[in-house]
């Protein structure tokens, strides 16, 4: 109530000087689908449940005044695209906050977006394309005490769907983290050329949880002196001693020196059996690093991760897709790809055990040399790694599973046979003279079917594929260009070949037109061998943008940022716009 | 108390939109705590030149146009700095997962600009950013002046046209 009164009279009390000194900015996205049936795809008016059309939008808008800004994000999905589960639909303001800044504490009431460290324990974002937003509802200080120092604590409930918070159905986090970047902090240590940056976080969650029971009956018979015999049933009752508080703590330091950057992130969860890791009571580990070194023209990265049992969410039995109420976030460690082919098969982080490699190496060979050319000519190398880690499984013998035990043990940083993903690439950008450059990669990929998509353990089902690409841009003159893509991914398994080749022709700095062809070729099923083009159109006018799209969309993973969406495939015509203002 | 809440920021932002007065700046720059490329804190407050014109552009490593966007702008970076005396800050938004990518990708590729590191889209939030690229450009007081979506190749000579507009203080459009 305070912050609606707060609200409502801001802009009433404070009259003229205040408003006048203020900003409104904002954003607006609308998504719209027509969609059409499709022999081809299996697809009829009722598979799409009748829903002919599919619009999802949003518009943002920020007030700033000095140190106080209120926003709000008003969202509409009627009816969630294809996609898109449907407890989105529904039109609201599911983000609202405002804030103020006196000196160094910064104040926000309402709903906020917040990182701790690399996010091992606590990360809320957002991502439109995705459906994805856990944003948090409640209260969050950011304090610096002192040059160097940052100091943020928050509690709160997360977003669920629209579903309001209220007696109890979900959990309460909080959390508190304090970031400590030693050169500012000491004198001394200003003008060291090591920079050194420690921090460390603690983050809980209350949860009321229900009484979860199970029932074990033994019988055994007893013969009696007189020689009669008894049949005893020995009935039990057992209860899982859900926690209502379960902690995670973590711990980071970034050191950077000359062209040296070192990461790592330490972090461990308290007992949290949940529908995620089959209600187990082991506590959860995770280590996240990366190192690098770079120099003008040299790039050198290289990352390692292993977690176990840390997927932390707000209410302990929601699990399943579209990932919702994650207090956590857990970085996939391969690499984003640009090219469509090669993101067909992505990789998602796997939350109750894995370990991660991955290498980068980038190299710019000079202008003005034999390999270099007249433009330099960059090389890229990418190598990532997923595996299993060692688990000895136990199995309770009341439950039958592993629901009610330690579920299985494991040493810290065990690496385990089974493959879940591994990526090689390379990727190579040349500039031939000023109308003409070309980009060509290769990719080479094993993916885990049944780990990735089905959550079945084993190494039946690995998608082997062989992926290269070429982009070419050919500019005619200073506004007009071209770009071709062709794309080839072969591999004998799943949906077997595909081809892909597309075309742009842009005006700057506002017309684009494109033509694209996805062809499954190589599909067992001769009825699966479709053809998913696309024509596009589109127009920017300053931070306006439209564009309109017809044709078949396959389906697969979406992926932003290692969280996946599945899309199932449709045809259609797709009206975007975009706009900033 | 939802429909109430609703309702008050209607009503707020009614008000205060009548109540803007005119002006060619669109708006202030906010001040966001981020990171600079090495990972340590940097407030966006400090997005300065001198009373020069600013660039600021937010991308992704794995976002195919904004690459070619840097690109573009890289090999002309060093005269538009010569003629105009601009200075470009690349805001990555790469997460947790890519943001340590950033460093030695850009050094790799031998950028010039300055880039920053936005993990969990905090001044990308405040700036009102869909999807990257968009490009901001600010005048000598840091008030941005003009925005784009999108990157076509042959953008960047609107940006620098805009750049040399800003600072021989014509209007924009």
């Amino acid at each position: 109530m305070v912050i609606f009164g707060l609200l409502l009279k801001a802009p009433v009390l404070f009259s003229q000087d205040f408003l006048s000194e203020g900003k409104v900015t904002g954003n607006t996205q609308i998504d719209a689908q027509y969609y059409s049936e499709d022999d081809k795809l299996g697809i009829t008016d009722s598979t799409l449940n009748y829903k002919k059309f599919g619009m999802n939008g949003f518009a943002n808008l920020i007030y700033t005044n000095g140190n106080f800004s209120a926003g709000a994000r008003f969202e509409g999905f009627l009816n969630p695209m294809l996609g898109f589960d449907t407890r989105f639909e529904g039109i609201g303001v599911p983000y609202w906050f405002t804030k103020y800044k006196t000196g160094t504490l910064e104040m926000t009431a309402g709903h906020f977006y917040e990182q701790f460290g690399s996010g091992l324990i606590l990360r809320s974002w957002e991502e439109w394309t995705l459906g994805y937003d856990n944003n948090i509802y409640g209260f969050n200080a950011h304090f610096s005490p002192y040059k160097g120092v940052m100091l943020k604590g928050l509690v709160g409930v997360q977003r669920y769907f629209w579903e309001p918070y209220e007696n109890s159905n979900r959990g309460i986090v909080r959390g508190l983290d304090g970031n400590f970047f030693l050169n500012e902090m000491f004198g001394s240590m200003t003008d060291s050329k090591t920079k050194i940056e420690l921090g460390g976080s603690f983050v809980s969650k209350y949860e009321k949880v229900p009484e979860i029971t199970y029932t074990k009956d033994s019988s055994y018979i007893e013969v009696t002196e007189l020689g009669d015999t008894i049949n005893w049933t020995n009935h039990k009752v057992y209860r899982l001693d859900l926690p209502y508080n379960v902690g995670s703590w973590a711990a980071r330091a970034n050191i950077a020196r000359g062209g040296f950057n070192f990461y790592v992130e330490y972090a461990e969860k308290g007992n949290d059996p949940n529908a995620t890791n089959s209600y187990i009571y082991k506590k959860g580990q995770a280590i996240y690093t990366t190192l690098s070194y770079s120099q003008k023209g040299l790039g050198i990265f290289l990352a390692s991760k292993w977690i176990d049992n840390m997927s932390y969410k707000s209410k302990f039995s929601e699990s399943g897709n579209p990932p919702m109420l994650d207090i956590n976030y857990l970085p996939a460690i391969s690499k984003e790809h640009q090219y469509s082919l090669a993101t067909l098969y992505p990789y998602a982080t796997q939350p109750n055990g894995e370990f991660g490699l991955q290498g980068q190496v980038i190299y710019t060979i000079p202008k003005n040399t034999a390999l270099g050319g007249k433009y330099g000519t960059t090389l890229s190398v990418n190598y990532s790694l997923a595996k299993s880690i060692e688990k000895d499984t136990i199995i309770s013998s009341i439950t039958g599973t592993q629901a009610g035990t330690d579920g299985y043990e494991t040493s810290f940083f065990s690496i385990g046979n089974l493959t879940f993903f591994q990526d090689i690439n390379i990727l190579l950008e040349k500039k031939i003279n000023s109308s003409f450059k070309f980009k060509a990669a290769f990719y080479s990929q094993e993916y885990n079917q049944h780990v990735i998509e089905d959550e079945i353990f084993d190494d039946k089902h690995i998608v082997k594929a062989k992926i290269g690409v070429l982009d070419l841009t050919y500019k005619l003159d200073a506004k007009n260009s071209l770009r071709m893509e062709l794309q080839g991914l072969w591999t004998e398994e799943d949906d077997g070949n595909w081809a892909a080749a597309m075309l742009e022709y842009n005006i700057s700095p506002k017309w684009f037109f494109g033509v694209q062809d996805e062809f499954n070729y190589g599909n067992p099923n001769d009825d699966k061998q479709v053809h998913y083009y696309n024509f596009t159109f589109g127009f920017n006018q300053e931070s306006n943008r439209i564009s309109l799209r017809y044709g078949r969309q396959r389906d697969g993973l979406l992926c932003v940022g290692g969280v996946c969406r599945y899309v199932p495939a449709s045809t259609g015509l797709t009206l975007t716009i975009t706009s900033s203002f | 108390m939802k429909k109430l809440i609703g309702l008050a920021i209607a009503i707020f932002f009614a008000v205060s939109i009548f109540a803007q007065t005119d002006s060619k700046a669109l708006f202030k720059l906010p001040a966001v705590d981020i990171q600079n490329i090495n990972g340590a804190p940097f407030s966006t407050k400090d997005i300065k030149n001198g009373g020069k014109p600013v660039i600021i552009t937010f991308w992704a490593t794995w976002c195919k146009p904004c690459i070619k966007e840097h690109d573009a702008i890289n090999e002309l970076y060093s005269d538009w700095v010569k003629e105009t005396g601009v200075k470009m800050y690349s805001v990555s938004i790469d997460n947790a997962r890519s943001s340590k990518q950033v460093l030695p990708l850009v050094n790799g590729k031998g950028w010039d600009f300055e880039v920053l590191l936005d993990p969990n889209g905090d001044f990308k939030r405040a700036m009102n950013v869909n999807v990257p690229p968009h490009t901001f450009i600010l005048n000598g007081n840091g008030d941005i002046v003009w925005q784009h979506v999108g990157y076509l190749d042959g953008d960047e000579a609107q940006y620098i046209q805009i750049v040399k507009k800003v600072l021989k203080g014509e209007a924009i459009k």
